[in-house]
């Protein structure tokens, strides 16, 4: 884990990384014998900091792609709701793409803004059970770029896992940008002592897809990370006029169902192309907002 | 990673050109592999640097499977796709021994990469470089554009959309970030722009419709122009085809080649 002093040199690796005080970055900075002592790798306090916090929190969800518009954010948003469709439950979803945050826009929320109070951050509630939380309620505008090298980007899930008050929940979901990056490791490790019970992988029919899966794949299980099973995304398109299908992302070597297969994860299920979800996912709260409370 | 290359590799290189989005999965590297296609069609040398370390893409669009690369005097040896030399690649792709292999790295792991890519491949001549990006706007794009910026080469940058408001919405910030960081827009390409059904022709706007277009007024971008969507293209980019040569003929070819040509024209008179 890297923490970034904010007066750190540029490129600085991280005071509690394994090159803390040794690379040409840390030259000439006043804390350079600090970091090289090994007195800073202690481990993050936040770790404890989380798992304390996520005690309240039943059951923890992980939204992933190794590839980038699969759908995760469309698919995450229709979990929470669907999940939040039984009154009696809890649910939350936490938005860590940092340089795009599509989840305000999904679900309905966008132009909201997060209230500090006694007791941290407070998400946005679209439901009396289904609070949201994104850096997307952060950025004053539709145009604001957030462009954050990896550790900044860190420091922002440590605090939206720490510092928001997310109360008792049953399930919490994050959805996650592409890759096998930052946001991945840091989501992992800050979670690293509450349990995790798993990841959902959505994935397209094609093989440009699968191959960044599969690296997502493996990445779950280097870090020892359940996979709950696979979800295929844009699985054929139904013409509305003629009826017949056709596969605009076509499964050429087996689509999810062999990756599956071959790596012996289970297939929770396909999901078609259909128009309506582009319109729908921007209208997805049902909702009219309220004043969140202060 | 050099300062202040005299010449350096990127010397006889005519011309730099990202290809970015704020969007993951909008066909970046299907319109960088195309564009590049369309560009060398038209008889230029053409290059493509592949900075998406996480998911990269292009070797297997450009079905060159699993070369080796080799080092030379000024550093590596781009992998070529013919003898003709007509089509210069680099991706971290070539340098994993197993396909599937993850690449989890924190920024200055991959920002140090990337540095070595900008500067330590021998591209020799070209009349194109092409850069393809991962969606976002951190690390790996910051690098690129730092790196290329020491050599004084680059002419700006393409964006890439869907229709869809939640894809334009992201752009919108690429957008940001390439005013912030100086980078010049050549333009906005709206990818996935309807669907005609094989079957009986009906258009179907699968990803909504008329976003690209509203994004670039919006923005006081140019609009390079719109590419739809097409199982035969996505089929040759599966199987790593050559598009241009089997479907020669098709609208979305000659959609991507009017994109193409407009692209060289702005940069050849900036």
């Amino acid at each position: 884990m890297a923490d970034i002093p904010s007066d750190a040199p540029q490129h600085c690796p991280g005071t509690a990384s394994e090159q803390a005080g040794k690379t040409s970055a840390c030259q000439g900075c006043p804390n350079q014998n600090l970091c090289s002592s090994g007195a800073t790798k202690a481990p993050d306090p936040a770790i404890e900091e989380i798992a304390e916090k996520m005690l309240t929190v039943k059951h923890k969800i992980l939204v992933l792609s190794g590839k980038g518009g699969v759908g995760k954010s469309t698919f995450s948003a229709h979990l929470a709701h669907a999940l939040a469709s039984d009154a009696t439950k809890e649910v939350a979803l936490l938005d860590v793409d940092i340089c795009g945050p599509s989840i305000p826009r999904i679900m309905g929320l966008e132009g909201e803004q997060v209230h500090q109070s006694g007791s941290g951050w407070s998400p946005v509630y679209v439901e009396d059970n289904l609070a949201v939380m994104s850096i997307g309620f952060l950025l004053s505008s539709p145009d604001d770029a957030v462009i954050w090298r990896g550790p900044k980007k860190n420091g922002m899930i440590k605090q939206f896992l720490r510092d928001v008050d997310w109360g008792e929940l049953d399930y919490l979901i994050v959805d996650t940008p592409p890759g096998t990056s930052d946001e991945h490791l840091s989501i992992v490790q800050y979670l690293s002592s509450a349990r995790i019970d798993g990841a959902v992988i959505i994935t397209t029919p094609q093989e440009v897809s699968l191959q960044d899966v599969r690296k997502e794949i493996r990445f779950c299980q280097k870090v020892q990370l359940p996979i709950i099973g696979v979800v295929e995304n844009m699985s054929g398109f139904v013409c509305p006029k003629c009826k017949n299908t056709s596969q605009i992302f076509p499964p050429t070597t087996g689509g999810a169902e062999r990756m599956c297969e071959e790596m012996n994860l289970t297939l929770l299920g396909r999901v078609p192309l259909d128009p309506r979800i582009g319109i729908q996912a921007y209208c997805l709260s049902h909702v009219p907002r309220e004043e969140s409370a202060g | 990673m050099e300062e202040n290359n005299e010449g350096g590799n990127l010397a006889q290189v005519q011309h730099v050109v990202l290809i970015l989005s704020g969007k993951g999965g909008v066909g970046k590297s299907t319109l960088t592999t195309e564009l590049a296609l369309a560009l060398r069609h038209s008889g230029k040398k053409v290059g493509i640097l592949d900075v998406d370390l996480c998911g990269p893409s292009i070797p297997r669009m450009l079905s060159v499977g699993k070369p080796e690369v080799h080092q030379c005097d000024l550093g590596w040896v781009p992998v070529y796709t013919d003898a003709q030399k007509s089509l210069a690649l680099m991706s971290i792709g070539f340098l994993l021994e197993d396909p599937d292999e993850a690449v989890v790295w924190r920024g200055p792991k991959k920002t140090a990469l990337i540095g070595q890519f900008v500067s330590d491949v021998a591209w020799g001549e070209l009349d194109v470089l092409l850069v393809d990006t991962p969606p976002g706007t951190s690390d790996e794009h910051l690098a690129v554009l730092e790196n290329l910026k020491k050599q004084h080469k680059v002419d700006g940058a393409i964006l890439i959309t869907t229709p869809q408001a939640v894809s334009t919405g992201d752009v919108r910030r690429e957008i940001t970030f390439c005013k912030k960081t100086g980078l010049r827009i050549l333009g906005i390409v709206e990818n996935m722009s309807g669907f005609v059904c094989p079957h009986c022709s009906e258009c179907s706007n699968i990803f909504s419709k008329g976003g690209g277009e509203e994004l670039a007024k919006l923005t006081g971008s140019v609009y390079l122009g719109s590419v739809p969507l097409d199982p035969l293209l996505t089929t040759s980019i599966e199987e790593g085809k050559d598009f241009i040569q089997t479907f020669p003929d098709s609208a979305t070819f000659s959609a991507i080649n009017s994109i193409a040509q407009t692209l060289l024209t702005s940069i050849q008179n900036p």
